[in-house]
């Protein structure tokens, strides 16, 4: 079982998504447990790879006992492994609380929910596990289609948002596809670990050049980083609950996790001025999201904006790509993650409640308690107060930025932060403090809900409280690995 | 020598045009179609080469150089598997959105969205 490690996860979430559908046949109420039990024990082998990073450093598994560079390989490194058990983990919990809400929002039963969620987890911890750059490309879709699918189940506003998301997800895939085809061109190999060691030799080329650019416009897309985000407002706000609850927690992460993945530890363009162009990308992605997360009176969609900006977070961190900076870029996967989970699946269950989505008719956060309180604990960490995870990732972007000399990056970073504050600020204040609509539920969300909530919630403190040791055992090794 | 990936080019910028311009979503779709046709094809003419033949062995030619590369066919065939899933996955869509709103123009639908916002404040979040 050891040796097989660096592959289980997605393995488990595949073999989940194929036995949903076959035991619904028998009983549609078996999915619900079902997915759990995959999507948790895939939780359960990301955290054994964790140990087995910790234990036996960097993992190499051949696929079908084919040795690279002509077969496909699966790596599990430190970085590899943290982000494994970012997008596991978090997508349980996700799914977790998404019991109840999907069976308001899908009546007529909710096996094909289950099953695509599986799918999209797979290809998600597929793009994460892969070694080889066709891979990811076939992962990134695999997780893509499934999306699309996934946001298209609201029906009515969420198809239109779902074609939208078909055509823009596609375009980056495909220049991420072109810019693979470039680097193949250029070396003839599509193995990561190969690659790195022929690229330098080119460096020069033309098409190497092409091809970095290639497949950062189109992960940056991916990413939902300004200005490549048209698709990720409509996609997250007309998404139905369940949906809302997973796909803005991970499906973001996978893409920065492949652009990360192949920007610094493949491509290393120390003289290209990509690193630089996504780390100002990234600054006005803060900016922007932050500042159209202002406006927005519908919940969701004020969440999708800063979406939008805390994507900027990371972009910026992996552009300066010092120490310091990728550090904090790595740890705003996981907080990111946690925080906009929390977030989702509060106000999607006070949105089945029959309240909002718009902020002014959010209010009755005072008879849901607990999920009020979760909410806070999310928004607090958003804005960058301690001892929340969010804190602790700003601080070594900040000093990252300081690092690099570059004081607008620094003043992005500190803005960002009050915008997160202000927009947080009105989301928490329409939960605690606002109207509700007439003839709203008035009672506390349902237990599995407060189940995932209140662990996602503990976790954003533990991840804030336990930073040193994630980043020193984890995350300084996977940036050095970088440099 | 090198004309036929300007035909590559060429279908790349036409398939990016019409997702651009056009304000109909079926028209989007068929330049996606166009865009990622031109990405295989881009690929396809990686693996060509002058006086080689199909990747397949004749009994006493071992030069490797004798024949073309057989990969970037096997990755496309791959990707057109992708690309097929991709249209039939937004073919759906459209069934449902024209099923929906009764057009496929993306203003019609775009004011018939507005007007259903209105009419219902609090729109119920889903169906199966």
């Amino acid at each position: 079982m050891r040796e097989h490690l660096p592959i289980l996860p997605l393995l488990l979430t595949l073999t989940g998504a194929l036995v949903v559908p076959i035991v619904a046949v028998i009983s549609r109420r078996a999915a619900w447990p079902l997915a759990l039990a995959a999507s948790g024990a895939a939780t359960l082998a990301a955290l054994g790879g964790v140990v087995e990073v910790l234990g036996h450093g960097t993992r190499r598994y051949p696929v079908g006992g084919w040795a690279p560079p002509w077969g496909i390989e699966v790596v599990l490194d430190p970085l590899s492994a943290f982000t494994a058990v970012v997008v596991a983990g978090v997508g349980t919990l996700a799914l977790v609380t998404s019991g109840p809400g999907a069976a308001l929002v899908y009546p007529r039963g909710t096996p094909g929910f289950y099953a695509l969620a599986l799918v999209a987890l797979t290809g998600f911890l597929g793009m994460i596990a892969s070694g080889d750059l066709f891979n990811v490309f076939v992962f990134l879709e695999i997780a893509a289609i499934s999306s699309y699918a996934l946001v298209a189940s609201g029906g009515g506003p969420a198809l239109a948002a779902a074609f939208r998301y078909v055509v823009l997800g596609t375009v980056g895939a495909s220049f991420y596809l072109l810019g693979v085809g470039f680097l193949y061109a250029l070396t003839g190999t599509l193995n990561m670990a190969d690659l790195a060691q022929r690229l330098p030799a080119q460096a020069g080329s033309p098409l190497f050049v092409g091809g970095a650019l290639f497949i950062t416009v189109g992960l940056a897309l991916k990413m939902g980083l300004f200005p490549l985000h048209g698709w990720l407002p409509d996609a997250y706000t007309y998404a139905p609950a369940p949906v809302a609850a997973l796909l803005p927690a991970v499906a973001t992460k996978a893409a920065a996790y492949a652009l990360a993945r192949i920007l610094l530890y493949v491509v290393r363009p120390s003289e290209l001025p990509v690193t630089a162009m996504l780390a100002w990308a990234g600054g006005a992605s803060i900016i922007v999201g932050g500042v159209l997360a202002l406006r927005q009176q519908d919940a969701r969609r004020l969440l999708a904006y800063s979406s939008v900006s805390q994507m900027g977070y990371v972009a910026l961190g992996l552009g300066l790509a010092n120490p310091a900076a990728l550090a904090g870029a790595y740890l705003h996967i996981l907080n990111h993650a946690m925080m906009k989970a929390v977030l989702f699946i509060g106000v999607g269950t006070m949105v089945l409640r029959g309240r909002g989505p718009g902020l002014a008719t959010l209010g009755l956060g005072r008879e849901m308690p607990v999920t009020g309180t979760c909410m806070v604990v999310a928004a607090l960490s958003m804005v960058g107060v301690p001892p929340a995870g969010g804190f602790f990732s700003k601080w070594y972007l900040l000093q990252g930025a300081i690092e690099a000399r570059q004081p607008a990056l620094v003043v992005a970073i500190l803005v960002g932060s009050l915008l997160a504050l202000v927009y947080m600020y009105r989301l928490t204040e329409a939960v605690w403090f606002g109207e509700s609509l007439p003839g709203a539920t008035s009672a506390e969300a349902p237990l599995a809900v407060l189940i995932g909530l209140v662990a996602l919630a503990v976790a954003i403190i533990a991840a804030g409280l336990g930073n040193s040791a994630i980043v020193t055992r984890l995350l300084a090794p996977a940036a050095a690995a970088a440099l | 020598m090198n004309y036929p990936y300007w035909v590559a080019i060429g279908l790349l910028m036409l398939g990016l045009y019409t997702m651009i311009a056009h304000r109909n979503l079926f028209k989007k779709l068929i330049g996606m179609a166009i865009f990622q046709t031109a990405i295989i094809l881009f690929f396809m003419l990686t693996s060509v080469k002058r006086d080689a033949t199909l990747p397949i062995v004749v009994a006493g030619v071992t030069d490797a150089g004798a024949y073309m590369n057989p990969l970037p066919h096997v990755l496309m065939l791959t990707a057109i598997v992708v690309a097929v899933a991709t249209s039939g996955m937004a073919l759906a869509i459209l069934i449902r959105l024209h099923a929906a709103y009764g057009s496929l123009e993306e203003d019609v639908i775009a004011e018939r969205v507005a007007a259903d916002a209105e009419r219902q404040p609090s729109p119920p979040s889903g169906r199966a």
